[in-house]
C-alpha cells in the first residue's frame, strides 16, 4: 500500500487530457472505438486518420511514444492469430513469395489488426491518464449499476492485496524446496488455490464486518460528486466526432 | 481469448451486449439473494481472487503452462449468480484497465467467458449431483466434469457467436474445430485443477462451498454421555431449490435431446411432410421467408457435416426458445409484481 493508491498503468500527469472528468473521457473512448469498429476495411486512409488522432491526444496528455508502444504489446498472441488467417480463408487466393494467401483472408487480418490495435491503444490511453478511483466513479456517473462499480472497487483496491498472499504462498513454497514441474505437482498448486479462496472469503467477512461497524447500510458515501461542464463535455467528445467524420466519409469514397 | 475490437462486427457486439447487460441485471438480483447485504465486499474480493488465481500458472510439460479461467470454480464456490458477477467484472476491469479484450467486444467476451461457462458449468454440477450419491467425492466429481464440459460449451458459445457476425470468412467449420479441438484440451486441465481445488476447499471449509451447501453435517450435542441431535436451523429454501433442479434438468435434457440426439434421429422428412410430397400438396408451396436464414431447414449454414450442422442447430433453436420463454416468463412476472407492489408499498410505507 506504501507505492501509492495507482494502478501499473496509469501515468501521473497535469495535462488537460489528465484533468477531464472521468465519465465524459470513458464516454469519449468507448464512442470512438464504435466508430472505428463500424469503418469499412476498405478505407485503409481512415486507419491513419484515427491513428494521427490518438497520435495527437497522447501528445497533448504528454504520454511518451514507448511507453504506448510497450503497452501495445499486450495484443501479441492476437497477432499471431490475425497472421494465420490469409492461410485459412475461403475465397479468391494470390501468390506471394510463393505463399498461396486468401485475399479475404488478408482483408480480414488487416482488419482485425488494425482496429484490435486501435481498441489497444486507447484503452491504454484511457488507463494512462485516468486515476483509479476516478475510472470507478466515471463507471458509475455513467449509470452503470452501484452495486457493479462497489464490487468492482473492492477488486481493484483488493486485488494487488490478494495478489501479494498468492506470492507469499509461493515463497513459502519454494522455500520449502517445491518447484512445480509438471502435471503431477498441480494438486499442491491447487490446493494453495483453495487456501488462496478460503483467505480471500474470509478477508471479505471481515471487510465487510469492519464496514458495517463504520456505519456501511447497503451504499457507498460519494465525497467528490464530479460534474462535467458543457465545454469539457464537447472537448472530450471532439475525438469520436472528428472520428465520426472520418468514418462517413470512409463509407462514402 | 480475449475477443479484441474489430473481430465482430458491430451489431453483433451491440446484440452480445444487450445479452449481457440483460444477465448481469438478472445476477446482480440474484447475487444479492445469494449474499445478501455482504454482496459488495464478498463478491469484490471474490472477483479479486479470481484475478490473481489466473495469473497462477500450472506446468503442464516442458516449458509451456496453463492458467485457470475460473468461470466453473466461481459458480460451484460461490453460486451461480455471483460466479456471473464476479468473472464480468474481472473481464470489464480487464478490458477497461488493463487493454486485454477490446471495449466494444466487452459484450461478447462477458457473454462467452463469463455466462456461458458460469451457466452451463453449473447446470451440469447441479444436475450431476442430484444423480450422484451424497458426499464429498461426489462433489470433486461433479465440479471436475462441470468444468470439463465448461470450456468447449464456451469455445461452441464463441463459434456461434463467429457464426452470426465473424469479420472474416473463415469457413465456420474450421473455427468449429480448431476452436472446440484446442478447449476440449484447456477444458481437461481446467477441469481437473478446478476439482482439487474445490476438493481442497471442500475438506477444509465445507460450509463455504455453495455448491456443497447440503453435505453438513448435523450438528451433534453430547448429553449424559449420548450424541443427541441438535434442533436443525431452519432451512426455508428448500421448495426454491428443487424447483431449480427440475428446470435445469429439464434445460440440460433439451440440449442433450436437441444437440446430440439429433444426430441419429431420422433425416427422411416427418410423416405430413412426406404425405404432403407424395401426394403433390406441396407443389405449389412456397418457399419459407426464412429459407435463407442460417438455421433454414434446421442446419447452419457452412457446416458441411449434416449431422454437426444438425445437432448445433438444435442447440441454437433450445437456447432461443428458452432466452425468448423466459423473457416472456420474466415480463409477465414483473408485470404481476408491479400490479402487486402499490399495496405492499402502502403497507410497508405507514
Amino acid at each position: 500500500m506504501g507505492a501509492g493508491h495507482a494502478h501499473r498503468l496509469y501515468r501521473h500527469g497535469h495535462s488537460p487530457v489528465h484533468a477531464l472528468p472521468p465519465h465524459t473521457k470513458l464516454a469519449a473512448a468507448f464512442a470512438f472505438v464504435v466508430v472505428v469498429v463500424s469503418t469499412p476495411r476498405e478505407a485503409m486512409w481512415a486507419f491513419a486518420v484515427y491513428a494521427v488522432l490518438l497520435a495527437y491526444v497522447a501528445r497533448h496528455a504528454r504520454v511518451p511514444a514507448p511507453f504506448l508502444l510497450k503497452r501495445l504489446l499486450i495484443e501479441v498472441p492476437f497477432v499471431a492469430f490475425a497472421v494465420l488467417m490469409p492461410f485459412v480463408a475461403e475465397g479468391e487466393r494470390v501468390h506471394v513469395l510463393g505463399l498461396s494467401l486468401s485475399l479475404n483472408g488478408l482483408w480480414g487480418a488487416w482488419n482485425v489488426l488494425a482496429k484490435g490495435t486501435l481498441g489497444v491503444a486507447v484503452s491504454v490511453l484511457l488507463a494512462a491518464t485516468t486515476e483509479l478511483r476516478e475510472l470507478l466513479l466515471g463507471l458509475q456517473r455513467l449509470k452503470l449499476p452501484p452495486l457493479l462499480v462497489q464490487i468492482a472497487s473492492f477488486m481493484i483496491r483488493y486485488g494487488d492485496v490478494i495478489t501479494d498472499e498468492m506470492r507469499r504462498m509461493r515463497i513459502a513454497r519454494e522455500s520449502r524446496g517445491f518447484e512445480a514441474r509438471g502435471v503431477r505437482h498441480w494438486g499442491v498448486l491447487a490446493k494453495s488455490a483453495g487456501a488462496l479462496f478460503i483467505r480471500s472469503y474470509e478477508r471479505g467477512e471481515r471487510v465487510h464486518l469492519a464496514m458495517v461497524s463504520r456505519g456501511y447500510a447497503g451504499s457507498m458515501p460519494v465525497i467528490d460528486e464530479v460534474t462535467a461542464s458543457r465545454a469539457q463535455w464537447s472537448y472530450a467528445l471532439a475525438l469520436p466526432c472528428t472520428a465520426l467524420v472520418v468514418c462517413l466519409l470512409g463509407w462514402a469514397l | 481469448m480475449h475477443v479484441p475490437d474489430g473481430f465482430i462486427d458491430a451489431p453483433t457486439s451491440a446484440v452480445t451486449g444487450v445479452v449481457a447487460a440483460g444477465a448481469l441485471a438478472v445476477s446482480l438480483r440474484g447475487a444479492r439473494r445469494e449474499l445478501d447485504e455482504r454482496t459488495a465486499p464478498l463478491a469484490g474480493l471474490v472477483a479479486a481472487f479470481i484475478f490473481a488465481v489466473q495469473m497462477l500458472n500450472f506446468p503442464v510439460a516442458a516449458g509451456t503452462s496453463g492458467h485457470l479461467l475460473g468461470g466453473a470454480l466461481a459458480a460451484i464456490l460461490v453460486g451461480p449468480y455471483t460466479g456471473v458477477l464476479c468473472v464480468s467484472v474481472v473481464l470489464l476491469m480487464q478490458g477497461v484497465l488493463f487493454a486485454d479484450g477490446g471495449l466494444t467486444a466487452l459484450g461478447v467476451n462477458i457473454t462467452d467467458m463469463a455466462i456461458v461457462t458460469t451457466v452451463v458449468s453449473y447446470a451440469v454440477f447441479r444436475v450431476l449431483l442430484a444423480v450422484l450419491p451424497r458426499g464429498r467425492r461426489s462433489v470433486t466429481v461433479a465440479s471436475f466434469v462441470a468444468a470439463l464440459v465448461s470450456v468447449p460449451a464456451a469455445a461452441v458459445a464463441f463459434t456461434l457467436i463467429y457464426a452470426a457476425g465473424g469479420t472474416t470468412d473463415v469457413a465456420i467449420g474450421k473455427v468449429a474445430t480448431a476452436m472446440i479441438g484446442v478447449h476440449v484440451l484447456i477444458g481437461i486441465g481446467e477441469a481437473v485443477i478446478t476439482a482439487l481445488t474445490v476438493g481442497a476447499v471442500v475438506a477444509v471449509r465445507p460450509d463455504l462451498v455453495h455448491g456443497a451447501r447440503g453435505l453438513q453435517q448435523r450438528l451433534k450435542l453430547r448429553v449424559d454421555g449420548a450424541l443427541v441431535d441438535a434442533p436443525a436451523p431452519t432451512a426455508p429454501v428448500a421448495a426454491r431449490t428443487s424447483r431449480r433442479t427440475l428446470w435445469v434438468t429439464g434445460l440440460v435434457a433439451s440440449l442433450v435431446l436437441a444437440g446430440f440426439v439429433s444426430f441419429y434421429a431420422s433425416a427422411n422428412p416427418d410423416g405430413l411432410e412426406k404425405v404432403a410430397h407424395d401426394k403433390g400438396i406441396d407443389k405449389n408451396a412456397r418457399k419459407h421467408a426464412a429459407s435463407d436464414s442460417p438455421l433454414a431447414d434446421y442446419g447452419v449454414k457452412d457446416v458441411s457435416d449434416a449431422r454437426l450442422s444438425g445437432g448445433l442447430a438444435g442447440v441454437i433453436g433450445v437456447g432461443v426458445t428458452v432466452v425468448a420463454g423466459s423473457a416472456v416468463f420474466w415480463a409477465v412476472r414483473r408485470r404481476r409484481t408491479a400490479d402487486a407492489s402499490p399495496a405492499s408499498t402502502l403497507n410497508t410505507g405507514v
